[in-house]
């Protein structure tokens, strides 16, 4: 099955993030193929690397990273949806004039597109939210 | 621009103010129709007041996006399903939503209503026939 998965909220603030990666985890692992994480509304907080979680909690940014460079996921977050909620790479510091960028590793920053896109493209899209 | 056309439904399901999902979810079907798919959209529980006449965001200092889907129709955006007893739980009818309209290119460019009631079992038959839902 190939599938594409959009994750609507932020980490730590509500489980949708932790129930995206164990779908999207337990599919890879089963030898299935996942095209595409989009992370939009807040879910483009997943995306930031200035997280600091507490040694004893899961780093949900960090796993999402080392899920992506095991299995090459191709992780985007919405630029819109990132511009509000101040997540930034280094096309978009320039762009916007900002003095700092935040993009974990392993996610990019792209438009909407991307999400209608993964719609089209996969057999499923499977949406985590509230 | 896509090699297939898929039966995309967007379910608005919260109310236009008080979260970001209402706006945040037009957002996506104006860029997702550039796409040329089959979208329609689908209002019900709270998400009916995003289609209530008459908004005034002022006092609030939240930006009164309603107008935008008054330009739905020129994206190709026509089908908007709106559910009867969503409507009714909250006291609303037809005539307290902003009139939608279309043009239809394939009846002389006639002007149409997109805002169609369906009851909850209609609805349900209509999400059974979507190939991709996304919810908001």
């Amino acid at each position: 099955m190939k599938f594409a998965i959009q994750v609507n909220e932020g980490p730590y603030q509500h489980q949708a993030t932790d129930s995206a990666y164990q779908f999207t985890k337990a599919a890879l692992e089963a030898g299935h193929e996942v095209m595409r994480v989009f992370f939009y509304h807040d879910g483009v907080n997943n995306g930031t690397k200035l997280t600091t979680p507490p040694q004893d909690d899961r780093n949900i940014v960090n796993r999402w990273t080392e899920l992506a460079k095991k299995y090459d996921l191709d992780m985007v977050v919405c630029v819109a949806a990132a511009q509000r909620r101040g997540i930034v790479d280094e096309g978009e510091m320039q762009r916007n004039g900002k003095d700092a960028e935040n993009i974990a590793d392993n996610f990019r920053i792209s438009g909407l597109g991307q999400l209608i896109e993964a719609g089209i493209q996969s057999e499923r899209l499977v949406v985590f939210g509230d | 621009m896509s090699e297939q056309i898929k039966k995309f439904m967007y379910l608005n399901r919260r109310a236009p103010y008080g979260t970001i999902y209402a706006w945040e979810s037009l957002e996506v079907v104006l860029i997702g129709a550039a796409f040329d798919q089959d979208v329609s959209l689908a209002f019900l529980d709270d998400g009916v007041y995003q289609l209530v006449k008459g908004q005034d965001t002022a006092e609030v200092d939240m930006k009164n996006f309603s107008p935008t889907y008054q330009a739905l129709g020129d994206y190709d955006v026509t089908k908007l399903f709106v559910e009867k007893e969503s409507l009714e739980e909250r006291g609303l009818t037809l005539d307290d939503l902003m009139p939608l309209t279309y043009e239809d290119e394939d009846d002389d460019w006639a002007e149409k209503d997109s805002i169609k009631v369906v009851s909850r079992a209609e609805l349900a038959d209509i999400m059974e026939e979507q190939d991709v839902m996304f919810s908001f």
